[in-house]
């Protein structure tokens, strides 16, 4: 939902990083208020991943230029940690799996974490309990999986409905999800993407990073962002989806070619 | 491998390391022990080879890695702990305090299945499992032998429903606690035993247990040692194995300044099940040491081996696995996989196999691997608002259960991880 006196929620501009010594985000620029949804589409290979873990504060990468206020507060200096307290969540392309962590008391200190974040009160293990039963039925995951290690021998797909799980239980302002939808079957695709619509309101933001618009069918973008090299070379509606699914990407590399002359872009 | 500072070895303060046992020997003779004294002719053997046997150097292979200087500064005399508080025994378990001296079977009465070992069976039968498992002549057992008062030797018939605690608190007193423990499997007999032997002060624990299992026997050994800064642990778990037995052995030990742990297994003519589980965690300035040796002297025999070990401040890790698979042990499986964690710059981990395979047809794995936290584990947990440091103690605690779960449910009580980490009151 599209409205243009909501609160910006997330702003980047011109951010670059780097991976080691190889430049990866090139200069990303993106605005997201309150209500909207945001899809980000490219290649692969075209910093989509990165840009979600820079955002997200991974050690790996090494943010080498411009800003980005969250809430209108600098994000880049917060330790990731403190980020996801004040509403930042990822949903990670490849969910890490942790040995030896029960599911149930991950989940249930990461979303005492955020309850501090938020000012409320922490809830004790019965407390949890209930609530982690009623959120588990938001991605219809069996509690079975709440006994194993975090992520352990989880299943494609199961890994993915453990992150919205995740995302049901830390109640984020701005959600990043990751390829949430790859790896997910039909049935799983529909109650993931519904879990995602029952959370989006007009007061959180989602950003979807996604391949397929069999997602963007089900969960309605407000924008669709065209990542390349870096960069974010084109924004449009849904209907920027649609053509993507029918030209495919060739276009990006005549775009790209022309960005690479003016000599504004490149400095 | 990662390597880091060492402490300079150093004698006891003013006293020669041969003088320390010297006095030792001359205090421990004096002191009587309560009853028939049924150890004395070994233990006179026994303090007549540590006399004439030189303390373990680093020269010595064995002992290359680990410093007995934190021995040597121990109070070369006998400790008679003071009964410390416990936590509440189990419905399933039977507690039997060790403290060295006195009966711990006085006013007890054993579950069916358990029987007191005495007189001339004793005697005769005191010694022959370390013989099997070439343990005799190790300094520890010297060690123990020349100074144990008494001897817990019990055979088991039949399968014991009772969990058998066998539990020692060597306090903050000075000095050396000596504990002999012989368990006889007969065939087809079962039984599950928890060690706990604890420390807060500057003394040593010296155990040695030796275990014989009958055929089709199974014994299921847990051990949980956290130790004390200035404290000392010298441990040998000797095994001996007919057909068809089974033995699993966990084990956790650290937060000792020396604590090291000697697992002794032999499958007498193969074709028996033997597995192996432990922690062990340095951290401060602390030495864990596991040397593991295990024969198989016949064929279709079995094993299971892991060991995990945690190296944080300047601790200092030490493992040792050797497995022998002589000709006769065609067709022996073996598995030795060693995990390390290394969580500090200064801290060090030394792991070795030591595998001597002269039959053909076996299948002997093993493995080691160092790392220190995956980057993208700790990252996955701060995402999630979970800050730093307490990420990488879920980490630790995720990577020290995989062992401490195998305890027996008699060690919950316990807490394994609070205990070992010290991160609960004592
Ligand atoms: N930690 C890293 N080390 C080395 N290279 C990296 C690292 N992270 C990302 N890269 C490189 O940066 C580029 C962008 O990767 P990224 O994962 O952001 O792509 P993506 O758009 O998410 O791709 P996909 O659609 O395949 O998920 C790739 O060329 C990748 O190899
Ligand atoms: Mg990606």
């Amino acid at each position: 939902m599209i409205r243009p006196d909501a609160p910006v929620l997330l702003e980047i501009r011109d951010l670059t990083a780097r991976v080691e010594d190889q430049p990866i985000l090139k200069g990303v620029s993106l605005t997201i208020r309150a209500g909207e949804i945001h899809a980000v589409m490219g290649r692969n290979g075209s910093g989509k991943s990165t840009l979600s873990k820079v955002l997200a504060g991974h050690p790996a990468y090494t943010v080498t230029g411009g800003t980005v206020l969250y809430k209108g507060e600098d994000l880049l200096s917060l330790e990731p940690e403190l980020r996801a307290r004040a509403g930042l969540f990822l949903g990670f392309q490849y969910p890490v799996e942790i040995p030896g962590v029960s599911n149930l008391e991950f989940l249930r200190v990461a979303t005492n974490a955020r309850r501090a974040g938020k000012g409320e009160e922490e809830l004790d293990t019965f407390a949890f309990e209930d609530l982690v039963r009623e959120r588990l039925q938001v991605v219809q995951m069996d509690p079975a999986f709440l006994e194993r290690s975090v992520n352990e021998g989880f299943s494609g797909g199961e890994k993915k409905r453990n992150e919205i799980l995740q995302m049901a239980l830390l109640d984020p302002l701005v959600a990043v999800l990751d390829e949430t939808d790859s790896g997910l079957d039909i049935d799983a695709l529909r109650i993931v993407a519904g879990g995602v619509n029952h959370l989006a309101g007009p007061d959180n933001a989602t950003l979807l990073i996604t391949h397929y618009q069999r997602l963007l069918d089900v969960i309605t973008p407000d924008y669709v962002h065209v990542m390349a090299a870096g960069r974010i070379l084109r924004t449009g509606g849904k209907e920027l989806a649609l053509e993507l699914e029918e030209r495919g990407y060739d276009w990006v590399d005549a775009e790209l070619a022309a960005l690479e002359r003016t000599p504004a872009e490149v400095g | 491998m990662v390597a880091a500072s060492l402490s300079t070895p150093t004698a006891a303060a003013g006293a020669a390391p041969g003088s320390w046992i010297a006095a030792l020997l001359a205090n421990a003779t004096g002191v009587a022990s309560a009853g028939a004294d049924a150890l004395a002719p070994s233990r006179s053997r026994a303090a007549q080879a540590l006399a004439q046997t030189p303390l373990p150097s680093r020269r010595v292979e064995a002992w290359r890695f680990t410093d007995l200087a934190p021995l040597t500064a121990l109070s070369p005399t006998l400790l008679s702990p003071v009964p410390a508080a416990q936590p509440e025994v189990g419905a399933g378990s039977l507690r039997l305090n060790l403290d060295g001296h006195s009966d711990p079977l006085a006013g007890i009465s054993l579950p069916a299945g358990l029987e007191p070992i005495g007189g001339d069976e004793l005697n005769a039968t005191l010694g022959q499992v370390l013989a099997a498992t070439g343990s005799a002549e190790l300094w520890p057992v010297l060690l123990n032998g020349a100074t144990a008062r008494n001897v817990l030797a019990l055979r088991v018939r039949g399968p014991v429903a009772t969990t058998l605690e066998l539990v020692s608190d060597a306090g903050d007193g000075e000095g050396i606690l000596p504990l002999r423990l012989l368990l006889v499997l007969e065939p087809e007999a079962s039984l599950e035993v928890l060690q706990v032997h604890r420390s807060g002060g500057a003394n040593l624990t010296s155990f040695v247990l030796e275990a014989r299992l009958g055929e089709g026997a199974e014994l299921r050994h847990g051990l949980l040692a956290p130790g004390a800064e200035t404290g000392c642990l010298l441990a040998t778990v000797a095994v001996e194995q007919a057909t068809g037995s089974r033995y699993s052995g966990v084990s956790a030990h650290g937060g000792w300044a020396l604590g090291r742990l000697e697992p002794r297994l032999v499958q007498r003519e193969g074709a028996a099940h033997s597995a192996l589980k432990a922690l062990q965690l340095a951290d401060g300035r602390q030495i864990s040491d596991t040397h593991s040796q295990m024969v198989f002297e016949g064929p279709d025999g079995r094993l299971e081996q892991l060991h995990k070990a945690v190296a944080d401040g300047q601790g200092r890790s030490v493992f040792n696995g050797a497995v022998q698979v002589p000709r006769a042990a065609q067709r022996t499986d073996a598995a030795q996989l060693s995990r390390n964690l290394l969580l500090s710059d200064r801290a060090r981990i030394d792991t070795k196999p030591e595998l001597e395979i002269v039959a053909d047809d076996v299948r002997c794995a093993h493995g080691a691997t160092v790392s220190r936290l995956e980057q993208d584990e700790l990252f996955y947990l701060q995402s999630r608002g979970i800050a730093a440091d307490q990420a990488a103690r879920l980490l630790l605690r995720g990577f020290c259960e995989e062992v401490l779960q195998e305890l027996p449910e008699a060690a919950r009580p316990w807490q394994p991880l609070a205990s070992l980490l010290g991160e609960q009151g004592r």
